[in-house]
């Protein structure tokens, strides 16, 4: 077995909403899969049919070599999930929950109390161990949460938005140590909005959009798919900014987004002459150009192009 | 089986970090018994001290009854929160969270009848119909509440939010835990009433508590309480398990 997960022309509606709409995706044994798109994308609903908690309604899919529908015992035998919600029972204690999930893995109880210790140990939860999970901060909860679709060591891991909502310390953190299991050996397919964690984590990465692969690579490949270069323009009057970010759209035809922090506006170039027109159009429209640079484009740019919208931070900046 | 042991022991666990749970199990029976004693019992049997051996029976059925409602509570928070997701990526059946929760209910339950028994005692309660009856009074209201936790369940797993689970599940407990004979005897009331009040499964559960626990005659609610047991849990166990099953 090579392949770990597979999924072929998955499709699910939820009344008149087509939330997955022929998907596909492969995940190679030892693989780390970032499934990224906005929200809506159907992101989570995949994880879910993979991980058998919700039925297809079209396609199939397989985990660890076993149809996701046929045989969900097997799968769920292999399988790890961390849903975006931290899903601890705030009631119990950090070694209760996962005592809890031993025993329901019917590991025999020293075994499961001698696996709760060594999970608490290693995500930095073992002073916490006996306390009310309640009293944890949200960073502990997500560890707590993680180690305990661990329990069972699966060798497939889904972790859906695992860092939504965490301050940056944490999330390196969480990051840390999803590296580590990934090193060991364990398949992950990892769901998020952020492209810089896709781009951290992953070792391929699938844009989704609309309930079905719009594109997938590397970082790299899907960086070169969306064409050539990107070009950067900053303003010596950041005033100009907007009007600047006008005169680039119209000329490539695309949308232009505008960085209000870095005063830049960037647009991507799929026609080398169109550089010596940009220059041309900016002078005319009488705006000083302090700064003019040619790039590859970057996984947010990627992602606009894409779907057509920004992703996650980008759209939290232009709320802000 | 013994995953539905588990899950009923993690349900049980919980109480010990949620004072409101505990609040729910011990001191409202004990309110309950304190206010209706002293507050109505006058009025109803002309002393505290006659009310409480008719009053007793009556309130344990209804501390029955709306605990049923954690049930719904219960299950709806582990949905809201993820746990039973993460109950159903393992391997194991899917029964164990429904049954674990009832099962865990029905320790609660009994927990909450033996409060108020006791506390009844203090003020004068007795048992007067003998080990076997009291302890058949004890089963009959733990597999009345077991049938009501069904009723509960399903309203949780259809609504799927605590809040509302909550005030679904409390609001038509109140006319049909008061428009019985639990409180007050169904002839003091108006004569269109009484078919409804003689009708009620609370009515007929407290009668059978009442025959039980005073040595009375029994048999005849008994058997009617029984008959609602399976009744309710043959309607609401599908019907819950068929909600169960639509989360996927």
């Amino acid at each position: 077995m090579t392949v770990a997960i597979e999924a072929e022309g998955l499709g699910r509606s939820f009344g008149a909403t087509r939330a997955l709409d022929g998907l596909d995706l492969e995940v190679e044994r030892g693989a780390v899969l970032g499934l990224l798109g906005p929200n809506g994308a159907g992101k989570t609903t995949a994880v879910r049919i993979l991980a058998t908690l919700l039925r297809a309604d079209a396609g199939q899919a397989r985990v660890a070599g076993f149809d996701v529908a046929a045989q969900p015992d097997e799968v769920r035998r292999r399988i790890g999930l961390t849903g975006q919600y931290a899903a601890v029972d705030e009631n119990l204690s950090g070694t209760e929950n996962l005592y809890l999930i031993g025993r329901l893995l019917d590991l025999p109880r020293p075994e499961a109390r001698r696996r709760a210790a060594e999970l608490l140990d290693r995500f930095e939860l073992a002073e916490a161990g006996g306390r009310a999970a309640k009293t944890y901060s949200g960073g502990m909860r997500r560890r707590l949460d993680l180690a305990a679709s661990l329990v069972g060591r699966p060798p497939v891991l889904f972790l859906d938005e695992p860092t939504t909502g965490l301050d940056p310390r944490s999330r390196n953190g969480l990051w840390a140590v999803i590296r580590e299991l990934v090193a060991e050996g364990t398949t992950l397919l990892l769901t998020t909005q952020y492209l810089e964690e896709a781009d951290q984590l992953a070792s391929r990465i699938a844009v989704i959009d609309h309930g079905r692969v719009i594109a997938s690579g590397t970082a790299d490949e899907l960086k070169a798919r969306v064409g050539g270069q990107v070009l950067e323009v900053r303003p010596a009057d950041p005033a100009d900014l907007g009007r600047a970010g006008a005169v680039l759209a119209e000329l490539t035809g695309a949308g232009c987004p505008v960085d209000a922090d870095t005063r830049v506006a960037a647009v991507p170039l799929t026609d080398p002459a169109w550089l010596g027109v940009a220059v041309r159009r900016l002078d005319e429209a009488g705006i000083a150009v302090a700064d003019l640079a040619l790039r590859r484009p970057s996984l947010d740019e990627v992602f606009l192009s894409l779907t057509g919208q920004p992703s996650k931070p980008e759209r939290e900046r232009s709320a802000a | 089986m013994s995953h539905a042991l588990t899950i009923a022991r993690r349900n049980l666990l919980q109480v010990r970090n949620n004072p409101q749970l505990l609040v729910f199990i011990v001191i409202q029976p004990i309110l309950f018994v304190l206010l209706f004693t002293y507050v109505f019992g006058g009025a109803i049997s002309g002393s505290s001290r006659d009310y409480v051996q008719f009053v007793i029976p009556g309130i344990i059925v209804q501390t029955v009854v709306f605990g049923t409602v954690m049930t719904g509570i219960g299950l709806s928070e582990d949905l809201a929160k993820g746990i039973i997701d993460r109950f159903r990526s393992l391997p194991i059946a899917r029964s164990a969270v429904l049954s674990g929760r009832i099962l865990a209910d029905s320790v609660r339950t009994a927990a909450s009848v033996l409060v108020t028994a006791a506390v009844g005692m203090l003020l004068g309660f007795r048992l007067g119909g003998g080990p076997a009856a009291s302890l058949g009074a004890l089963a009959l209201v733990v597999g009345f509440g077991i049938a009501f936790a069904w009723i509960a369940a399903t309203i949780g797993l259809t609504v799927r939010n605590p809040e509302t689970a909550q005030s679904a599940g409390f609001l038509w407990m109140f006319p049909l835990t008061f428009a019985s004979a639990a409180f007050a005897p169904a002839a003091s009331m108006p004569g269109w009433l009484q078919p409804v009040v003689q009708a009620n499964p609370i009515t007929v559960l407290t009668e059978a508590l009442r025959g039980l626990t005073t040595g009375g005659p029994a048999i005849g609610p008994v058997l009617r309480s029984l008959a609602w047991i399976a009744g309710l849990v043959l309607v609401f166990a599908p019907l819950a398990i068929h909600q169960y099953r639509r989360l996927s």
